[in-house]
Formats: structure tokens, sequence, C-alpha cells
């Protein structure tokens, strides 16, 4: 027994050269990337400052928070969900086509590359300067955020979509195809059943992301939540920063509860 | 949805053996309902209108035409922010990646018994997340000043709360066989964990961290922004400048790193899982 593991042992590959390699390629790197840890702090006032940003935190302005108008945190929050909840949509809109346009499975190979090239195009320009684009057709605001978000939502969405599509089980179109049914139907009863579940539980994920990222439009006053934010947080008002932030967190939490337990129902039926 | 069912009766089938089935009726018309209303009311808020969009839409490629050609010239000033970019992902990623572990361990409802500990670590976990990456940047450049450390701050937040989240999910539906197997052994519960669970969690906890620095080194350029070095600051005040042939070549390089760094990825990927 004992020597039958031993023989097994031996015969094993060994690998620890190569890992050891890895290792080594990997510490090299992280020794060449460590020039980044630099404290630029000249003022040396660094914790006193972490320390304010705590206690605004732990102290929310108390006023913006429970304001119902359109200053307050409510109807700030209520623009960052609708433009997230539209900005998923148009996105996926404009993501269907192009991802079976780029499925290898359905389209020859060079439309398919060429899909693919442009999803990958679009996903590097960064959201700040889409949203500088945006608000040159229609001005600063909610509008331009909107816009914005479903550009920025189409590169990981379609991504995930086009991965549906090629897992399609194509068998289940040949035995409709033999039970004679016409191509809606086939449409309707082979290919729908199986990327309605995916498609959805891809789209409530990505307005999970996107409610997370619509900070980003306020650098450019493309509308949300992130533009009060980020004016609270370079004027120092940390007690409006932690109202707003609070007010943030409450509502991604609540949307990423309410999104997980659709998307377990969606992927158990 | 009882109330549902009482408005829309569900259809009774009678099948031959004498038992009667119900097919409840489709939500079909209450969720596409429910969307509607979303999205009438985000249009409102919003001022969605597509007759601005049609009158002004050709106005977006503005910019994108004042890209092309892009600045040749410019090239040589963007290698040093651009290492910066991947420098800060990489250490940014290893040290979120790191740190996630033993948070992920914690986390895990069949490593750790006690339910108190596991839910206040899940809601540390997701109270990190939460925190948009942009807020933590623009907090650590007041903490560290202005520079490459704020960014890799920011980078090794995001990083470690997505790694955390991953790896306790992944630890969870691990099979718990071998660790049971070792603990009759008579091993104790951490050398347990180290010989039957790391090795199962290893591959894709590697893959995992791999796919989050391809993201981080995307979401470095914009992190630049609030001044938290990289790419995006020498973007931020290209735009400022308005020299957009100059951030057409930016992007250009951005392009380039990215598609290299996910091939380099999803090939380790491929091998890993």
């Amino acid at each position: 027994m004992e020597k039958t593991i031993a023989a097994a042992y031996e015969r094993a590959p060994k690998t620890w050269i190569m890992k050891l390699l890895l290792a080594f390629a990997a510490a090299c790197l992280l020794a060449w990337s460590s020039s980044t840890v630099v404290i630029s702090d000249t003022a040396g006032n660094g914790l006193s400052v972490a320390g304010n940003i705590l206690s605004g935190i732990l102290h929310p302005d108390t006023k913006l928070l429970f304001n119902f108008t359109a200053s307050g945190v409510a109807y700030l929050l209520l623009e960052t969900l609708c433009i997230a909840f539209l900005g998923t949509i148009v996105g996926a809109v404009i993501s269907v086509p192009l991802s079976f346009l780029s499925a290898t499975n359905l389209m020859p190979k060079p439309i398919a590359l060429l899909g693919r090239f442009a999803i990958a195009a679009i996903r590097t320009i960064p959201a700040f300067i889409y949203g500088l684009m945006f608000i040159r057709v229609t001005g600063p605001g909610p509008f331009a955020g909107l816009l914005t978000m479903s550009l920025c939502s189409i590169g990981m969405v379609s991504k995930m979509f086009i991965e549906s599509i090629e897992d399609l089980d194509k068998r289940i179109m040949e035995s409709l195809d033999a039970a004679g049914c016409t191509t809606f139907q086939k449409i309707r009863y082979g290919i729908l059943p199986q990327l309605f579940p995916d498609f959805m539980s891809t789209l409530i994920y990505r307005f999970d992301m996107n409610l997370r990222d619509a900070t980003v439009l306020g650098l450019v006053g493309a509308g949300g939540i992130g533009a009060p934010l980020i004016f609270a947080m370079s004027s120092y008002r940390w007690n409006e920063v932690g109202s707003i932030l609070l007010g943030l967190i409450v509502l991604v939490m609540m949307i990423e509860w309410i999104s997980a337990k659709i998307r377990v129902k969606l992927t158990r039926g | 949805m009882k109330l549902y069912d009482c408005l829309f009766k569900p259809h009774r089938y009678e099948l031959p053996n004498g038992k009667v089935v119900e097919e409840k009726f489709t939500r079909l018309p209450l969720i596409l309902l429910v969307i509607l209303f979303c999205t009438v009311v985000s249009v409102r808020v919003t001022g969605f209108n597509f007759e601005t969009l049609l009158s002004g839409g050709s106005r977006f490629f503005d910019i994108l035409f004042d890209m092309f050609p892009p600045n040749t010239g410019y090239l040589p000033k963007i290698w040093t922010p651009l290492l910066d970019t991947i420098k800060m992902s990489l250490l940014g990623s290893f040290v979120g990646s790191v740190l996630a572990i033993p948070f992920a361990v914690l986390a895990a409802s069949n490593i750790v018994t006690n339910r108190a500990v596991v839910f206040l670590v899940r809601l540390f976990l997701s109270l990190v997340r939460t925190l948009p990456t942009l807020v933590c940047a623009l907090i650590a450049t007041y903490i560290f000043g202005l520079g490459t450390m704020a960014g890799t701050c920011a980078i090794a937040v995001f990083t470690f709360a997505y790694v955390g989240k991953q790896l306790f999910e992944l630890i969870e539906t691990v099979d718990m066989g071998p660790f049971e197997a070792m603990e009759a052994l008579g091993a104790t519960r951490t050398q347990a964990f180290v010989t039957a669970v790391f090795p199962q969690v290893l591959p894709t906890y590697l893959s995992v961290s791999l796919f989050c620095l391809e993201g981080n080194v995307r979401y470095a350029s914009i992190l630049g922004y609030v001044g938290a070095g990289g790419l995006g600051l020498i973007m931020n005040e290209k735009i400022g400048w308005r020299e957009y042939s100059s951030v057409g070549m930016i992007l250009i390089v951005l392009f380039v790193t990215v598609v290299a760094i996910e091939g380099f990825s999803h090939a380790v990927r491929k091998r890993l899982t």
C-alpha cells in the first residue's frame, strides 16, 4: 500500500520549478510596482483629515438627509436610480443586436471579430469622456448621465450576452425542427426560454453596477448624486458627505438585496 | 401574489388519473407593468427626449472626430503615467486580494460556526463594496496627498471588496468531504482548511484576482481624474486644454494596454481552471 502511494508520488509531474519561477516573476513585478507607494503628504495632516471624515460620516447632516425637495438626498437618489435604470435599458436595447452580431456560433468569423473589436473599443473610453461628449448633445443634466450610462453598460452587457448566446443548446432547435415548428415557434419556444433568464440576470446585475458607478457622472456634471457628493468633498463639508454617502449606501444595499433575490429566482426557475 | 391569483384564475387541468393540477396565470403582465411604470418615472425624472437626441446627436462626434488623427508627438510623454497606471493596478490588486483572504474565510459560514462573526464580516464586506471607488480615491487623496499612492489605495479597497465576496461564496460551495476527513484524522481546523479547502479554491481565487486586475487597469485611468495618479491625470489635463488629439493618443495607448493585459490574463485563466 505505502509503496504504491510512494510510487504514485514519484510519478507525479514535478511542477515546483515552474511554480518557483512564476512566484519569482510575480515578486519582481510587485517590487517594480512598489514605487507607487509614495506618501507625498507635505502638510502632514493626513490623520486629522481621516478623523474629520470619519466623524463627518458618523454625524450626517440630517437636514439634508430628510430634505424632500429637489436638492435633498432623497430626490438625488431617485435621480440616480432613474439614470441607472433607464441607462441599463437603453444599453440593453443596443447590446442585443450587437451581441447577436458578435456571437461566433451564429455569424461568420470576420463579422464576429469586428463586433468584438467594436465592443472592446466602446469599453476603453472612460465614462467621463462619454459624459463630456453627451453634454455637448444634451447640455448638463441627468439626460447626459443617462446616455453615458447606457454606452458604458454596453461593454459588459454584450460580453455576457455573447456568452449566453454561445452557450445555446442547439439540440432543442433540432428537436423543434423535427416536430415541425415554424421559425417563429422555434424562436419563441426554443431560443427565448434559454436566453431570457440569463439576459435578465445580466441586466439586473448591471443595474446594480450602474447605480454604484453613477457617482462618476458627477465629475462632469451629468446629473445624479455624484456632483453634490464631490462638491461637498472638495469643500470639506464632511457632514454633508456623510449624509449623502449614508443615503447611497442604504439605497445600494437595498437594491443589491432585491436584485440578489430576483436573480436567485431566475436561475432556479 | 394571492390577490393576483384571485383576479386571474389559475388554469386547471385534470390528469387521466383524476388528479387536478393548477397552472398559475402568467406573471408577465405584472412584470411588464412594473417595468413600464419605472421607465415612465425614469423618463420624467431624467428628461429623456428623442428630439434633443436627433437634433444634437451629431455633436456627440465632435470630440471624437477631434481626437483623430491622434497626436503621435505626445506619445513619449505617455509612458510614465501609463506605467504608473499599470503599477497602481498591479500593486492594488495584489494587496486587495491578499487582504481579502482572512475576511473571506471569516465570512464563510461552513468554516466559521459563529453566526455573529459571519454576519458582521459580511456586513463589513458589503459596506465596503457600496463605497464608490471614486469616493475612495478622493478620500485617499486627502489622506495620502495627490499621487499614485491614493490610486493604489482606492484600487486595493475595491479589489478587496470584490474578491472578498467572490472568495467567501467560493469557500461556501467547496466540497467539505476532505475537510471532515482531515478533522476525523485529528487535524486542527486550521490544518484541515489549509490542506483540504485551500487547494480547491486556489485556482478560482487566482482567476478572480486576475479578472479584477484586468478591470482595474481600466478603472485606474478614471481615478486620475480626482488626482490619484496615472493616465487619468494627463487625460484630465489634456481635456482641460481641449487638446483632443492628445487625448485620442492616450486612449489608443490605453486600449492597446487593456487588450494586451486582457489577452494575457485570459490565457492564464484558461490554464488555471
